[in-house]
């Protein structure tokens, strides 16, 4: 029978969620690696019981971890992330050079063919792959090396590259996110390009600058791979060239600020985001958390309250923190910064917490098993 | 040996005890405690010292016999009742955070 296994990193350790295809009765394990922080885990679309997982703290820093067996027992992996040749220097708060330096794993994205190879992003913002199950890692350097790179600027949250979007159609194509330079995309495997050209943000001197966008996320759904849908700092937008030009679609959204956003895995149109009142207020506005669904693509949005809490909520919603399955209907999941897990098995329509009472939740992926 | 004493988070991540016992070959040094410490448990690399600085980490300590040997040359060598096994190497995590 199918089932569902929801991965959720937080502040002070992973949980695994796991459930059958009515997603109403979950079985809840963790915390495993209590007391760290749990950036994200995701697993092999290849093989799911092979499950990736960033570790780290501020004592010890960034360690990797692997598990064969759907999240039971894991196995320390590779963790020197060095970056290619001679580091140099990206630009500081203060607009002064600062040398690159690893801090920690934000995303990790296993191939789409191989479960020995994953993709990892990380801070200070590069790209690194591995080929051998995370033992080993080498940076895709053709990213950070190219042109803009040294005028890279850290976000509130640090210089990180937190998307990465596998092209189901093209092998070589991969899709990248950095807060706060924006979007970058190969289509051979080892050069990038910006893109991010329709990105209009007033905290830069020049709103249309190339670079130097804070873009919080990058969604795709795979049967539509040259559409993409972004939540930035403001504004949600909508690329329908694989992220050679951009539309604003935040139309009809009480706030356009966010960081979570998802597409349906069996409409491409409709689309997921948790707006946030603001760069300076990040918690759901009017105390309520609502979830807006977009059926159009964009501009026309819908709340969905069914379940959430409707008063004295002032939570946020990390921008890895949401994920659908591909169950039908589509289940819809989000993990909230107070601890909440919650899920839905009708699209959004109505929504029922998993546990409520977890550390700061980081990230929520979520996997559809056979 | 050597007697070397993680903390917990350390510990669990290398699926050891409080103490582990470490044969140092040559001279007793902080950085050849490290070396016999990270040989043996691989999974430590970069949780103490920067896998390619090799600076330690800045918010681990190294204590033995009542003093902090953290700001010590990390090629001095260590107290002679570390070196007999009569005191262990302690890792320290700096009291820090949440």
């Amino acid at each position: 029978m199918s089932g569902v296994r929801a991965l959720v990193g937080t502040r002070k350790g992973a949980f695994i969620m796991e459930s059958d295809a009515k997603r109403k009765n979950w079985q809840v394990s963790g915390p495993h690696f209590a007391g760290w922080e749990m950036y994200h885990l995701k697993g092999s679309p290849v093989d799911p019981n092979r499950i990736y997982a960033s570790q780290s703290n501020g004592w010890f820093g960034q360690t990797m971890q692997r598990s064969n067996d759907g999240g039971k027992t894991w196995e320390p992996v590779g963790n020197l992330f060095k970056y290619e040749g001679v580091p140099g220097t990206h630009q500081w708060y203060d607009g002064t050079p600062h040398p690159w330096e690893f801090k920690r794993v934000w995303h990790l994205e296993p191939s789409l063919t191989d479960p020995d190879v994953v993709y990892a992003g990380v801070e200070d913002a590069a790209l690194f792959r591995s080929g051998d199950g995370g033992q080993t890692w080498q940076e895709l350097s053709g990213l950070r090396c190219q042109d803009s790179g040294s005028s890279w600027q850290p976000g509130a949250g640090g210089l990180c590259l937190h998307t990465i979007i596998l092209d189901p159609k093209n092998p070589d194509r991969i899709t990248v996110a950095i807060s706060a330079a924006g979007v970058f995309r190969t289509d051979d495997g080892k050069t990038f390009q910006p893109k991010n050209r329709g990105l209009h943000s007033q905290y830069i001197p020049d709103p249309e600058a190339e670079v130097g966008h804070c873009v919080h996320h990058v969604a795709m759904n795979s049967s539509r791979p040259n559409v993409l849908f972004m939540q930035k700092h403001w504004d949600v937008m909508r690329s329908d060239n694989g992220g050679d030009s951009w539309t604003e679609v935040s139309g009809n959204l009480p706030t356009d600020f966010g960081f979570a956003i998802d597409v349906h895995a069996h409409e491409p149109d409709t689309v997921y985001v948790v707006p946030i009142k603001s760069d300076s207020e990040h918690f759901v506005p009017d105390g309520k958390l609502r979830v807006y669904r977009s059926r159009t693509g964009g501009n026309e949005w819908e709340p969905l309250t069914q379940g959430l809490p409707q008063s004295n909520c002032y939570v946020n919603v990390l921008r890895d923190a949401m994920a659908v399955d591909t169950l039908d209907p589509c289940g819809v999941y989000f993990g909230t910064t107070g601890g909440q897990v919650y899920a839905s098995a009708d699209a959004g329509d109505s929504w029922q917490p998993i546990v409520h009472d977890l550390p700061s939740v980081l990230s929520v992926e979520v996997q559809t098993l056979p | 040996m050597i007697r070397v004493v993680l903390p917990q988070h350390l510990r669990n991540l290398a699926r050891v005890g409080k103490e582990v016992q470490l044969q140092v070959e040559g001279e007793v040094t902080q950085r050849s405690v490290l070396d016999a410490l990270e040989a043996q448990y691989p999974m430590l690399r970069g949780t103490l010292r920067d896998q390619i600085t090799q600076q330690r980490r800045p918010f681990i300590r190294f204590f033995a016999c009542g003093l902090d040997l953290s700001h010590e040359r990390i090629d001095a060598p260590l107290p002679a009742a570390v070196m007999s096994g009569a005191e262990p190497f302690m890792v320290i995590g700096a009291i820090a955070g949440g």
